[in-house]
């Protein structure tokens, strides 16, 4: 396809696979992590500081329960503050995982299958993350677990169904089980191979249970294509519900900042932009630490970048939808929020900030030169995943703290606990990615075949069992 | 602790007590410390930062204390039901008793307290008596809460050691024993001021036998006077007022006829159709006060120069000899214009001068209403009615000079905290130390009690039998609502038993009393009549009469109906006394002030008031310094605040005493002021008061108790974290207090509406015709939902509010709602389900109005909070309530965000105490109490529904109009709230809510709210 380009020519694509791998390298290249004895000593470290944090979590929560939501820095006017900011946030970022192994594979864009698998899983672990917040945010969680689920009862109490949170609780908790049964069939025949490879027979026995009798044979090939299939297209339509339904959330109440009707499509192209900042901010690290150099390509990143500048246009021009309707609506309380916000409020300079972080870093990204530097794609994705939060931040705390009435406007301030919560979060999922890394397929073996030019032509690759 | 403490404990306790163990017994700090701390009310430590690295010192701990508590005996405890029930005693019914609080400069408040099956909960002000009509202020509201005060005294310590009422009278015996021999040379008696006509003929009694011995006065707020106290006292008819002109007097705010005068006032305000006429109100004064707030025209001038200002006035209005003074171009203007208005209303004005003006002040304002005729009409002046020395300041001085003399062998301080309060050039605290033998009786180990060889717990009002007057002298009884709960004693009992009736209690020497009375063998002769004035037949009609209706209806010093004095008017004014001289020195005027909340320091730890807004601030928690913001420039204090936020403190100097106090720019007062509270700072109140805010004291001397110029004011580089539940004053443009002139509104009643509509601005006295209000989309359907029977609702006439906060206070206690403290206010997670906003109008350097707007829950019809609940644990209940189900709520606060009036309260942390057993008494048994994660918020009072649903049910008829009283609207005395069925078109509310004043807060979002408001109109004056 690039045949156009001199040789040399900067505009040439990447090749999706390095040139040079056969079915026998990639199967060992890509077990070699799992099933080696040798723990890297990076992994150690990098795991450690995930476990530390994760612990940082349990003992921010075991507080909670304790005194209550008091030790956060939430307060009146802001109900809503870090607690559902960072559920917005990890919710976001679990989007681009859906995308990346739903959206792409039904538009057959191959290069896609480098990353699916751990941008599933990130899915996956993000969705943890954030599905903590929801329970964790109430005041009586002991009783919020269950009392949100449409259960029958000898009281015949049910939910309501007008609130915006009950749906969050149908959309998270499909979400959730969706991605976790899709990731899990996508690596039947992977795990298949691990049984099949590993030595030790406790191994060989736990990959052998995970692995679901998976022989290879020509009928589970025909199964596990259609049900990967439709799992990919129940997927589908998640990425944009999702967030949608998280938009909700705001969009439905009465209050300035929030009350807005591009909340919806603003939401999901925030998630998608802010997961993509997620995958790259994983993928380029453990790339070089796991040298992966073959499989994750500079093709690879410059697509992702290329889609972060997309989905980071269409966020900026949500701010600017937002800031035109609360102008054009001639509403004083809405015109008084985005002054308010932008300009003369105590917190417009969080506003200044996630300019810098979502529209004017991301800018760089027009720029091949600058994509093809995978330094300055890590940095422009860490900005990103900072804006993202921020513009939660901006949305809930900022619209909160001064609403109707002068008389009930406040500020807000976290508290450690905040931050604790925050990062014990980030521990939580670098603790269960770097888990995922050591002991599941972290790149799919059977589908990175299947980009081998040899393999192109035939729809079913060679799983496990050989 | 010995054996001979704990048979000294056992001997004061009256008949047969249990005791867990001897440190109970002994009650000491150690005993309690311990029980408080027993797992697992221990988490209290966890709340406190430098507390949390004791974590697992104190889980080691807990597991061996649970084993020390497992091995004490528990008392054996009978739970039997009554075997004669008594008479009207039915469980879950509350019963009623009139009684007085002893309040204000020991004037009468009377009330109504609450009892659920001995236990005072609750108290309402009594109907029937003119000094409350049914009315109370923030004080006796928070009194209940100082009834069950755990940090309240409990035993009769004497030098140090316990000891027993009888060692106590048995020492105090030989004393005057003594003293007899003396002609009572050596015995002073400290009080307050007092107004029990029993208790004062006991201390009459007492003196009688020891002629040299003396009677002082010392209060710190009312007893106190700067330029001499005034000779007459005035009593004045707001209702039948035009014009009222007050020279720095704060009528509606501050001092005992503050309920009556409240009422009356508002009657003025309140309009009901657009031609209705307002009087008009005139405020000079230095810094703004409940009063100010509502004038229609204001000036704020420094204290000194209210005298000036009167001065002015009086020669306008054609006082003889009164030489005009030299006033400024404004102040000449306003002073010319107040006077024709005076002019024009002959009788029909009153001009009233401030408590803490000096009597120079006093003396021409009675001139002037001489001048105008308003004496006999609007105004009445009469003699004191307080029975001790008058002046305080200067009975306080001659104690000290014989204290420091070594003249007092023998010193009883019967109330009051004198080591606390006494002027600083005093030090009374060193006097002290020269007494012989010195006595306190109080409610706590205070202060004083520290610095005595004797303390005496005193018993709470509601634990004791008396007698007090209100302000315009109508006796009421106090009778004890429950046993003293704590040992207490009463003044009267003292005083009887020094007068050798050691076996009378108190209920005995109140009943001894008035059947002399009855008799007529008393020294004061009384009135003592029916309502219609016809005499008793018996003297247990007359008691129980008495006792039942809570006043005797001779006895006041005026007719309320006729509109006459019955007893001898006062002297003629005489020489007007010249006003003290200025002090030189620096260029700023310190004012003194009694805290708003906390007074002089006696409810420093009471809670609820500790937490109630101050009005006007919204301060909590704290006293600061209150300047202008011209001021505020001058000394370089930051004007602008977006949070709560550390405030610079300032060095306040004068006559060579200097005190540190936070600064609070407050719009509206005088420039060059500073303006001081005293009362806060207090060492020994109690774990609530404790060294909270600042004590200025230090700066007050005897001289100028109020004010004073010559002082210097210096920013210091230190700051100090003030909280307030407000931090913005202005409106904005939102308008959510609707205010507009009175001939405005009688041009154009369309004009409150229109005042809803975005971008429209109103100008007074423009003549546009008001753009109709137009309806914005709903995102729900917009169906009026038809509500068969009751449909409630509640109007707010923010013409008669006066922002005095006692609907807060009175919401606390009825309500069952948690005090936070000040780091959770600090944290804006206050849980007062009834607010009071304040609203600047103007500059903020020279605001032209201050607004007050009461803000429950709306109620609203299209609830925003309910649609969101993901439980719905918040729902509209078939009579329009919006419910909130405490037990349903899991606390995601959705609710709350999503309410544009931020009237939902939550529970961030366990509010409620659930471990003071001393505070489980004292809780309305109707009301659930919240515990932690849960949102609450005002419900219109739905127990008080309820009762009344039962009532009606019982007796087969509809709920009356009025029959239902929510907390706010019978504690309100300006009558501003109205509570009632909207579905009834005769009810009150109904009438209300189809006024044109009538709007809803931020009606434009479509909620439909049920808590409506009547705009406040104005009634300038053209000539200002």
């Amino acid at each position: 396809m690039a045949t156009e380009y001199p040789k040399g020519d900067i505009r040439i694509p990447a090749p999706v696979l390095a040139p040079g791998l056969s079915l026998r390298s990639i199967t060992d290249k890509l077990s070699v992590f799992v099933l080696t004895k040798n723990t890297p000593m990076a992994w150690i470290v990098t795991t450690a500081i995930g476990f530390m944090f994760m612990m940082v979590l349990m003992v921010a929560l075991t507080w909670l329960f304790l005194k209550g939501i008091g030790i956060w820095g939430n307060n009146v006017p802001v109900g809503w503050a870090f607690d559902i900011i960072n559920f917005v946030w990890w919710i976001g970022i679990g989007h681009a995982g859906t995308l990346i192994s739903a959206v792409l594979l039904l538009f057959k864009q191959d290069w896609r299958t480098s990353i699916n698998r751990f941008a599933e899983a990130m899915t996956i672990f993000a969705v943890i993350c954030a599905g903590i917040f929801p329970l964790i945010h109430t005041g009586r969680p002991w009783l919020a677990w269950y009392w949100l689920m449409p259960y029958p009862n000898v009281m015949t109490l049910w939910p309501n169904f007008k609130s915006p949170l009950i749906w969050d609780v149908f959309a998270v908790s499909t979400y959730f089980t969706v991605s976790l049964m899709f990731w899990f069939v996508g690596m039947i025949p992977d795990l298949a191979t691990f049984r099949d490879k590993a030595e030790h027979p406790v191994v060989k026995k736990i990959y052998g249970v995970l692995a679901l009798g998976w022989r290879g044979s020509a009928r589970h090939w025909h199964r596990y294509e259609s049900a990967y299939l439709i799992l990919a297209g129940l997927s589908t339509p998640l990425v944009l519900s999702v967030h949608t339904v998280v938009s909700f959330d705001f969009a439905i109440s009465v209050l300035p900042g929030w009350h807005a009707t591009i909340f919806p499509p603003y939401f999901v192209a925030g998630a998608i932009f802010a997961g993509f900042a997620m995958v790259l901010t994983l993928a380029i690290p453990l790339r070089a630490l796991y040298k992966l150099h073959d499989f994750i390509t500079m093709r690879h990143i410059e697509n992702m970048a290329k889609v972060m500048l997309v989905t980071g246009l269409v966020v900026v021009y949500g701010y600017f939808c937002e800031a035109f309707f609360g102008w054009y609506s001639a509403n004083e309380y809405e015109r008084f929020m985005l002054k308010n916000r932008i300009w003369h409020g105590p917190y417009a300079w969080t506003y200044a900030v996630l300019l810098l972080c979502n529209f004017l870093v991301p800018q760089l990204l027009w720029s091949k030169k600058m994509r093809n530097r995978v330094g300055m794609v890590f940095l422009v994705s860490m900005f990103i995943n900072v804006g993202m939060w921020l513009e939660r931040f901006v949305i809930i705390v900022t619209s909160l703290h001064r609403d109707f009435l002068p008389s009930s406007w406040q500020m807000y301030y976290p508290t450690g606990w905040d931050f604790m919560t925050l990062f014990g979060t980030i521990g939580l999922f670098l603790t269960l990615m770097f888990v995922f890394v050591r002991l599941l397929p972290l790149i799919s073996i059977t589908e990175v075949k299947m980009l081998l030019p040899q393999k192109a032509q035939t729809s079913a690759p060679e799983g496990g069992g050989q | 602790m010995t054996l001979s403490d704990i048979r000294t404990r056992l001997a004061g306790l009256g008949g047969r007590t249990y005791w867990r163990s001897l440190e109970e017994l002994a009650d000491t700090p150690e005993f309690n410390e311990y029980v408080h701390r027993e797992f697992p009310a221990q988490a209290s430590e966890f709340t406190d930062p430098a507390g949390r690295r004791e974590f697992l010192k104190l889980m080691g701990a807990s597991l061996a204390l649970a084993g020390v508590s497992a091995c004490t005996r528990q008392p054996d405890e009978l739970l039997v039901p009554y075997v004669r029930q008594p008479e009207q005693v039915v469980p879950g019914r509350p019963l009623f008793f009139a009684t007085a609080m002893p309040a204000a400069g020991g004037y009468a408040m009377p009330v109504l307290a609450e009892n659920h099956l001995g236990r005072p909960t609750k108290i309402e002000g009594n109907p029937d008596h003119p000094a409350s009509l049914g009315a109370t202020d923030i004080f006796a509201q928070a009194s209940v809460l100082s009834l069950y005060d755990p940090d309240r005294s409990r035993s009769t310590i004497g030098r140090s050691a316990i000891k027993t009422w009888d060692s106590l009278i048995t020492t105090l015996q030989g004393a005057i024993t003594a003293q007899r021999a003396l002609k009572g040379q050596g015995l002073r008696i400290l009080t307050e001021p007092i107004t029990s006509p029993s208790l004062t003929e006991q201390i009459q009694t007492l003196l009688a036998g020891l002629p040299e011995a003396r009677w002082h006065q010392w209060d710190p707020v009312y007893g106190t006077f700067q330029g001499g106290a005034p000779a007459a006292m005035p009593l004045y008819r707001f209702d039948k007022a035009d014009v009222v002109v007050s020279l720095d007097a704060d009528f509606l705010g501050f001092g005992p006829g503050v309920l009556r005068y409240s009422k009356d006032f508002s009657s003025r305000r309140r309009i009901n159709t657009p031609q209705d006429q307002l009087n008009r109100l005139y405020v000079v004064e230095p810094v703004p006060t409940i009063t100010g707030g509502k004038a229609d025209h204001r000036l704020a001038v420094k204290a000194r120069d209210v005298h000036n200002f009167a001065a002015s006035l009086a020669a306008l209005v054609g006082v003889a000899g009164s030489g005009n003074q030299a006033l400024g171009t404004n102040e000449a203007k306003f002073a010319s214009a107040v006077a024709a208005d005076l002019h024009s209303r002959h009788g029909r004005t009153i001009v009233v001068a401030g408590d803490h003006q000096p009597a120079a002040v006093h003396a021409l304002a009675r001139q002037i209403n001489e001048a105008l005729g308003n004496v006999g009409s609007t105004v009445f002046y009469t003699s004191p009615l307080s029975t001790a020395p008058a002046d305080g300041t200067s009975s306080l001085t001659e104690l000290v000079g014989a204290m420091n003399a070594g003249k007092v062998d023998l010193l009883l301080i019967l109330g009051g905290n004198p080591v606390f309060t006494a002027p600083a050039d005093l030090d009374f605290h060193a006097a002290l130390a020269k007494v012989g033998t010195s006595v306190h009786l109080g409610l706590y180990y205070d202060e004083t009690a520290f610095q005595c060889h004797w303390h005496v717990p005193e018993a709470h009002y509601l634990e004791s039998w008396g007698d007090a007057r209100a302000f315009d002298g109508t006796v009421s009884l106090i009778q004890p609502l429950i046993a003293p709960l704590y040992d207490g004693r009463q003044a009267i009992e003292l005083v009887a038993a020094l007068n050798g009736h050691t076996t009378l209690r108190p209920a005995d020497l109140v009943r001894d009393y008035w059947s002399r009375a009855f008799h007529g063998k008393t020294t004061t002769t009384w009135t003592l009549g029916d309502r219609d004035g016809k005499p008793f037949a018996t003297l247990e009609q007359f008691w129980r009469r008495a006792l039942h209706d809570g006043l005797m209806p001779g006895t006041s010093v005026l007719d309320w109906q006729k509109g006459a004095l019955t007893s001898a008017p006062a002297g003629p004014v005489g020489v007007v006394p010249a006003p003290p001289a200025a002090t030189a020195g620096g260029t700023y005027e310190v004012i003194f002030r009694p805290d708003p909340c906390v007074l002089d320091g006696r409810y420093a730890n009471n809670g609820w008031l500790q937490e109630l807004p101050k009005p006007i601030t919204k301060l909590t928690w704290d006293n600061a310094a209150y300047i202008s913001v011209a001021t505020a420039t001058k000394l370089d204090i930051p004007l602008t605040r977006s949070g709560n936020q550390q405030q610079p403190i300032i060095e306040i100097t004068h006559k060579g005493r200097s005190t540190r106090l936070p600064v609070w720019v407050l719009p509206g007062t005088a420039d060059d002021v500073v303006v001081v509270h005293f009362g806060y700072g207090r060492e020994r109140s109690g774990r609530v008061g404790n060294q909270v805010g600042h004590n200025t004291f230090g700066l007050r001397t005897a001289a100028t108790p109020w004010f004073d110029s010559g002082a210097e004011v210096v920013k210091t580089a230190d700051s100090y974290l003030l909280v307030s539940t407000q931090n913005h004053f202005a409106m904005e443009g939102r308008r959510p207090v609707r205010a507009l002139n009175t001939d405005d509104y009688r041009r154009e009643p369309g004009l409150v509406a229109a005042m809803g509509v975005h971008g429209f601005e109103y100008k007074p006295g423009e003549t546009t015709p008001a753009p109709k209000p137009r309806k914005l989309l709903s995102l729900y359907d917009d169906k009026e939902f038809k509500y068969e029977g009751n449909k409630w609702g509640m109007v707010i006439d923010l013409n008669s509010c006066t922002g005095c906060s006692a609907c807060v206070t009175a919401c606390q206690a009825e309500n069952n709602t948690a005090v936070v403290g000040k780091d959770q206010v600090d944290r804006t997670r206050e849980m007062h389900w009834i607010r009071v906003d304040t609203y600047f109008e103007g500059d903020p350097a020279a605001p032209t109005a201050i607004h007050q707007q009461p803000v429950p829950c709306m109620q609203c019809e299209n609830a925003p909070c309910e649609v969101v609940c993901p439980v719905a644990a918040t729902q509209h209940n078939d009579e329009g309530l919006n419910d909130m189900v405490y037990n349903r709520c899991v606390g995601t606060r959705y609710c709350s965000n999503n309410c544009p009036y931020k009237v939902r309260r939550f529970n961030f942390l366990l509010y409620s105490d659930f471990t003071t057993p001393e505070l489980w008494a004292q809780r309305n048994p109707d009301v659930t109490i919240r515990s932690r994660g849960v949102m609450e918020k005002c419900t219109y009072c739905v127990q008080r529904i309820n009762h009344a649903r039962i009532d009606a049910k019982t007796e087969g008829r509809d709920i009356q109009d009025g029959e239902i009283v929510t907390a706010c609207q019978q504690v309100c005395p300006a009558e501003a709230i109205t509570f009632g069925n909207l579905n009834d078109p005769n009810s009150k509310v109904a009438k209300l809510v189809a006024q044109d004043r009538n709007y809803g807060l931020l009606e434009d979002l479509n909620t439909r709210p049920r808590t409506t408001y009547l705009a406040v109109v104005k009634n300038p004056n053209k000539a200002l």
